[in-house]
């Protein structure tokens, strides 16, 4: 069912400077900056750009379910997606800055929260402890079953299915030769640098950026490397579009809940609640029992909820390393190549780790320390 | 609650009231669940209680499967709107295939889930309507629609009305509403007179057919109906409702228009494959047969071990197929399960294999004329809407097709289209062949990945009630 199509020169023999293989957020963004920067850039993706994980997320642009060490990252993604049209060549993901809030409902989630906010308000994050009362008022469809809250007004939302259809033409104006339906099926280190074996023919290119999302553990094997990935497959539910019942994003202390409300009416549920899957098979069905617990979270947050219908549910294949910090940096031991992705609040930090990668395959100091996986190996070998 | 049976059914139509009857006679655990009050599908809808309908051969065709479900020992869940399904293949990595599991919302009562180790899919069609402008307009439904309201409940859907679309339905539906004392403006039959000779051959096999058939249009022509071959609706015209409607020959010219306050309009039947989308199992695009279908062996195995579909879910072949194509799906099951042994299963399968056949022959020739007319959406005009749930004209999925949108999925994405609560049931079709279009064919153009709930699912049946403390909230994530 995959078309391929081809944009851009390819002649055997040709050799792009960058070859970035995962057309998902992650891929795209760092091929982007590379572009821009004067590389030719080829982006390959066995599906369509930003079909998996990158456009069926929930668009979660919160600080309050981010880990401490990425906040830094987080903040400064979370402007590059408010301003998204500016530097995409008007791409668009309806991204809108709202206040965030998390709170508790007994006195256990109370301490997680005064803990959490702790950590991350010395992490950078914006957060401040509220009373229910307070969150009541930030936040009017709020039950009154609230013990305590935190308050961030740094969060906000997008909608992760426009996201190919955001970095597409940017990346066509910037050069970049995008082929979707080409998977890759291996990489061979050469003379050149790299040689991708695909269905279509070899493609050749000095360097190499691995971007593929939760199948990232596969492609650093074609190199040798074995770094263990853990899959996640993500549920998610979406209602009718219903009357304004909310406008903040909506969390728990324990972070399993994230709740929002679009322009459009329609209110999106989520907070990882785990549906059957895998990487072989995908994202394959949603768990009937978390589809109830999590409604149940989300109705009891807002009761307003309980006049909704659910529309659809869905999932999404996540990944996550051995210590849930992301893998963004050179692949240890191959000269010229890069991996980047499991980054958990992935699509909230996605454009800005591009960023950062793209400076470093360029040859810059990075604005900030890329996460190096060299940490992982070495707890293999210990 | 959970209760285990051999066998479910999803669907009472022809087909689904058939397998079940053949399942539970056999002595297999057998439930039936359908979404309506009564046993019998569309073709074969029972009036409502407390209406009379006259018996025709309709009713009493249906009547005889009904009354022969009734004894046959089946649970009959009628009422029971289906939202979720699971189980067999949908497991862990690793597992054993799992019993199906089907989530159910009584139209009285607590939801309720049951499982079943086979599951027999009857869901039959639903109705291809290709937007053109006014399609929108209150006064504008479809012929399945208008079949629903005249023999479910007596209700004519206007007092001068155009019937307009493809297949026999057209002739059926214009006759019983001048039966029923409205007044058909016009006819406007897709088909051509020279496409309706082709299919001559196929229905002689069933006179039964032919002479109802000749019935329908003797019943137009003595109150001088205009039957306009060859024609389609161009745009329905009208301020808050339908006014007109302007019909033009498939050639081009102006056309004419008819004053009316109700249009019945349907381009075909496309088969119901909700779920065995959701289950991932194998699909072929068959125009013939209504789109996309399920892969089926002779005997309606899926692709999916101990997954079956019967019926016009399988493919366009009408009614009178059904039955038969309900029984061979129930023997399968039953032999896949071990409750008949292979020799009787060999005996048992023969007599229902020729009559499905037999039936499926003028079924067949039917459908081809029901088929989906590519003509008519590269006819939809820019400005047009064609998913009607989230706005999306034909000119917005241009543009996202021009953007690079090469599948369905990714047009969905691009767009919204098929977003809504009918999840592409409306707009699936004409929204496929503009991809289609665009990317070589409806093979390429794909589908959109089956998704729960089968139908839009009321927050409350999904809470019931619970306390804060029972939710088993997964272990927090490190911070």
């Amino acid at each position: 069912m995959s078309v391929v199509r081809q944009r851009g020169r390819e002649s055997a023999g040709y050799v792009f400077d960058c070859a970035v293989a995962g057309a998902g957020l992650m891929g795209c963004g760092t091929a982007l900056h590379l572009a821009r920067a004067g590389m030719r850039v080829a982006v390959l993706d066995r599906g369509a750009i930003c079909r998996e994980a990158s456009g069926v997320n929930a668009g979660t642009l919160t600080m309050q379910m981010t880990r401490a060490a990425l906040m830094p990252y987080a903040l400064r993604a979370h402007e590059m997606w408010m301003r998204l049209p500016e530097w995409c060549d008007g791409g668009d993901v309806l991204a809108e800055s709202r206040p965030g809030l998390s709170v508790a409902f007994t006195a256990h989630e109370a301490a997680m929260l005064e803990e959490r906010a702790r950590i991350r308000s010395k992490a950078g994050a914006p957060v401040e402890l509220v009373s229910a009362g307070r969150a009541m008022e930030i936040e009017p469809g709020l039950t009154d079953r609230v013990l305590l809250a935190s308050h961030c007004p740094v969060d906000g939302f997008a909608s992760a299915y426009l996201t190919g259809r955001a970095f597409r033409p940017a990346l066509l104006n910037a050069g970049v030769a995008l082929f979707e339906g080409r998977a890759v099926r291996g990489v061979v280190r050469d003379a050149h640098g790299f040689t991708l074996e695909t269905a279509a023919g070899p493609l050749r290119a000095r360097r190499l950026v691995l971007a593929g999302g939760a199948w990232l553990e596969e492609m650093v094997g074609w190199l040798g490397v074995r770094l263990p990935i853990r899959t996640l497959i993500n549920q998610l539910i979406v209602t009718e579009r219903m009357r304004p019942v909310m406008h903040t994003v909506l969390g728990v202390a324990s972070g399993l809940l994230s709740l929002k409300q679009f322009a459009n009416g329609t209110v999106l549920i989520g907070g990882g609640w785990q549906g059957i899957g895998d990487r072989s098979r995908g994202a394959l069905a949603v768990r009937a029992e978390n589809l109830q617990g999590n409604v149940r979270l989300a109705a009891h947050a807002i009761p307003a909820l309980r006049d909704a219908r659910v529309v659809r549910a869905w999932l999404g294949v996540d990944a996550e390393t051995a210590d849930g910090l992301p893998a963004i940096g050179p692949v240890p031991g191959v000269p010229d190549a890069w991996m980047i992705g499991a980054v958990r609040s992935g699509y909230a930090c996605g454009p800005y780790m591009g960023k950062l990668l793209a400076q470093a395959v360029l040859g810059d100091q990075p604005e900030l320390p890329l996460f190096p996986v060299d940490r992982l190996l070495a707890r293999e070998v210990a | 609650m959970t209760v285990a049976y051999d066998v479910a059914v999803l669907g009472a139509g022809p087909a689904g009231m058939a397998a079940a009857t053949e399942a539970a006679r056999r002595g297999a655990r057998t439930v039936l669940l359908e979404e309506n009050p009564q046993a019998g599908g569309q073709v074969y809808r029972a009036p409502p209680p407390g209406f009379f309908a006259p018996p025709d051969a309709e009713r009493r065709a249906g009547d005889a499967l009904r009354a022969a479900l009734a004894t046959s020992g089946a649970e009959i869940r009628t009422g029971h709107r289906v939202w979720g399904l699971g189980g067999g293949p949908l497991v862990p990595a690793g597992d054993p295939p799992a019993p199906f599991r089907i989530d159910a919302l009584p139209s009285e009562g607590a939801p309720v889930t049951l499982e079943a180790r086979a599951l027999v899919l009857c869901a039959g069609t639903h109705e291809r309507v290709i937007p053109f402008p006014g399609w929108t307009l209150p006064g504008v439904i479809g012929l399945a629609a208008a079949t629903i309201l005249l023999k479910a409940q007596g209700v004519l859907p206007g007092r001068r009305v155009v019937v307009a679309g493809a297949g026999p339905l057209l002739y059926a539906v214009a006759a019983k509403l001048v039966k029923g004392g409205a007044e058909v403006a016009a006819v406007a039959d897709l088909a051509g007179r020279s496409e309706w000779a082709r299919a001559l051959p196929a229905l002689a096999a069933r006179p039964d057919l032919l002479a109802r058939g000749a019935a329908w249009r003797a019943a137009l022509a003595s109150r001088s109906v205009p039957v306009l071959a060859s024609h389609r609706v161009v745009a329905a015209e009208g301020g808050q409702v339908l006014e007109r409607v302007r019909i033009a020959p498939l050639g081009g010219g102006d056309g004419e228009a008819f004053d009316c306050d109700a249009l019945c309009i349907g381009h075909g039947l496309v088969p119901a494959t909700e779920a065995t989308r959701v289950f991932r199992a194998a699909h072929r695009y068959d125009r013939a047969s209504g789109g996309w279908v399920p892969v089926l062996d002779a005997d309606r195995r899926t692709s999916v071990p101990l997954l079956y579909v019967a019926g016009d879910a399988g493919g366009v072949r009408g009614a009178a197929a059904a039955p038969a194509s309900g029984r061979l799906a129930a023997l399968a099951a039953l032999a896949d399960l071990g409750v008949i042994g292979g020799k009787a299963h060999a005996r048992a399968r023969w007599r229902p294999w020729i009559e499905h056949w037999r039936a499926a022959r003028s079924g067949g020739a039917m459908a081809r004329m029901m088929a989906m007319r590519p003509a008519l959406v590269s006819a939809i005009p820019a400005e047009t809407v064609v998913c009607r749930c989230e706005g999306v004209t034909r000119a917005e999925i241009e543009a996202a097709l021009d953007d690079g949108a090469a599948d369905m999925n990714q047009l969905k994405q691009f767009t919204r289209c098929g977003m809504g609560p009918c999840q592409g049931r409306v707009c699936g079709e004409a929204a496929a062949e503009l991809v289609a279009a665009r990317v070589g064919g409806r093979e390429h153009a794909g589908f959109a990945t089956g998704r729960l709930p089968l139908r839009p699912l009321p927050m409350e049946a999904l809470l019931g009630a619970f306390d804060y403390a029972d939710i088993p909230v997964p272990a927090p994530s490190p911070v």
